[in-house]
């Protein structure tokens, strides 16, 4: 069974329908990649997905739980919301990390916030504090910042502070990883090295979504892409077919004003 | 002379420093309740405040002054508030409404990817309050509010026009009973080391805050 299911979501803002039918599903342990023009809907959806916007309509389903249903009028509590989207973690495309911890403090933060409404947290806080820091500083290792651990993040490039916020995204073991175009802020040549890590993650079977508008990247990373155009879903389907042999119309035009682009 | 009129000074520069201390205790949480409503949803309490805002950082501090002195006895025969309370009053509200201002550039500073960054981690609202936002609210408002209370230290001699015995009163006085005018201009050595204090006090503050950048 799919570890996520959406289905049929629909979002308005005022006037504008924004995503208009979205419906797809993720299998454990695998990548989609969401490719589409600016304005299509890419970062409304995830930020759905992550409980930051509600949609109108339609249901979110993981491992088998709703955890969103437009029929379902009960408003959605605070603190419901709060477990929900634990399910999910989403890594920006601005970073946002935070300026005042270093690295290692930004990753361990809301796993000590989290740790503290654990009935056991006073008796063995000491463990459980070390437990969180060795964690962090092995998702730190695997980023490859195993030297920058107690940087700020303005000491930090942008390829690393992307690195820490993918490491502080991880850290609360999310069932689906979201990326919002993590490299859309990133130099060219620091480009490679986020994409390297998230390429890894892969391999080890992260699930995860990942908007980006790196076609090659989206390409290679992904077991399905998803064409997304004026709020609808165009084309879904294989990788290689959808990006080098698109069916529709509409991806072809896409695809081919990139190429001219790039 | 010169003690005698060094010890009038101190004792004025004690009212002074009274008035400037209350003044921040009572101002700073009120400006927070202020900017709170300058920045609420709901739109009729925003407008309310944000016209109060505007009538009180709009007239001189010195009319607020005589208004909180005399008013309530003018409008409804009330006794007059004993004149250093009024004064007190007067101040707070003044100020609390400037430092509103500068809570809220403040607050409204942080970037909406912060909140949203501590929401998708599972913090609640105050932990995103207390543990991400308030540092970087705090380091942005050092500067303008280290000006603000300069001035304010400045603004306490507004108190003599109600006859609280302020420095400056204290430096006055000598003008009539001894027909000296140097104490008055000497009241400014107090300003200036008052004020040299608290320009080292932010300084410090700022530079501990420099560890990290916004
Ligand atoms: N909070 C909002 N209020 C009103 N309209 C919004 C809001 N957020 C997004 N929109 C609109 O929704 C549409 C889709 O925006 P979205 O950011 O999801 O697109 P996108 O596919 O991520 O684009 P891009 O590639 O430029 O990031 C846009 O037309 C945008 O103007
Ligand atoms: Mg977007």
């Amino acid at each position: 069974m799919a570890i996520l299911e959406v289905k049929h979501i629909c979002k308005r803002f005022d006037d504008t329908e924004v995503l208009k039918d979205i419906s797809f599903s993720l299998e454990k342990g695998q990548v989609v990649s969401i490719i589409g023009s600016s304005g299509s809907g890419k970062t409304t959806l995830l930020r759905c997905l992550n409980f930051l916007e509600q949609p109108d309509g339609g249901t979110i389903t993981v491992g088998g739980e709703v955890l969103f249903d437009g029929a379902d009028p009960s408003a959605q509590k605070e603190k419901e919301i709060r477990r929900k989207r634990l399910h999910f973690g989403l890594v920006f495309q601005s970073f946002n990390l935070f300026p005042q911890y270093t690295a290692l403090r930004n990753v361990m933060l809301a796993k000590e916030l989290l740790a503290k409404q654990r009935p056991d947290y006073k008796k063995n806080k000491k463990q459980i504090l070390s437990e969180i820091e060795e964690e962090a500083r092995n998702l730190l290792t695997q980023m490859g910042l195993e030297d920058r651990m107690d940087n700020y993040p303005y000491q930090l490039s942008g390829g690393q502070c992307q690195r820490v916020a993918i490491a502080r995204a991880l850290a609360l073991s999310p069932d689906i990883l979201c990326f919002d175009e993590p490299t859309s802020a990133l130099d060219p040549e620091l480009t490679g090295e986020v994409l390297k890590v998230i390429k890894e993650l892969a391999a080890k079977k992260t699930t995860m979504i990942i908007v980006t508008h790196e076609m090659a990247f989206a390409r290679d990373v992904a077991n399905q892409v998803i064409f997304m155009d004026d709020g609808y879903i165009v084309e879904q389907g294989d990788p290689v077919q959808v990006i080098n042999n698109p069916r529709e119309e509409r991806t072809r035009q896409f695809l081919a004003r990139f190429d001219q682009e790039n | 002379m010169f003690w005698t009129v060094t010890l009038s000074l101190m004792k004025g520069m004690l009212t002074t420093f009274q008035l400037f201390a209350l003044t921040l205790l009572f101002a700073i949480p009120l400006g927070l309740v202020v900017s709170f409503g300058s920045m609420s949803r709901f739109t009729p309490l925003r407008g309310v405040v944000k016209v109060f805002v505007w009538i009180i950082r709009g007239t001189p501090l010195m009319l607020q002054l005589l208004v909180v002195y005399y008013g309530p006895g003018l409008l409804f025969d009330w006794d007059l508030l004993p004149r250093f309370q009024a004064v007190l009053v007067a101040f707070v509200i003044n100020y609390a409404c400037y430092f509103s201002e500068i809570f809220r550039g403040g607050i409204q500073s942080i970037s909406r990817g912060q909140y949203e960054a501590g929401e998708v981690l599972g913090m609640t609202r105050s932990q995103i309050f207390f543990k991400v936002t308030l540092l970087q609210v705090i380091k942005r408002i050092v500067p303008p509010m280290s000006n603000e209370i300069i001035t304010l230290v400045k603004d306490t001699s507004l108190a003599r026009i109600i006859a609280v015995y302020e420095i400056i009163w204290n430096g006055q006085k000598f003008i009539k009973s001894d027909g000296i005018i140097w104490p008055l201009f000497y009241t400014a050595v107090f300003y200036l080391l008052f004020n040299g204090v608290l320009t080292i006090l932010f300084g410090l503050l700022e530079k501990k805050l420099d560890y990290f950048r916004v």
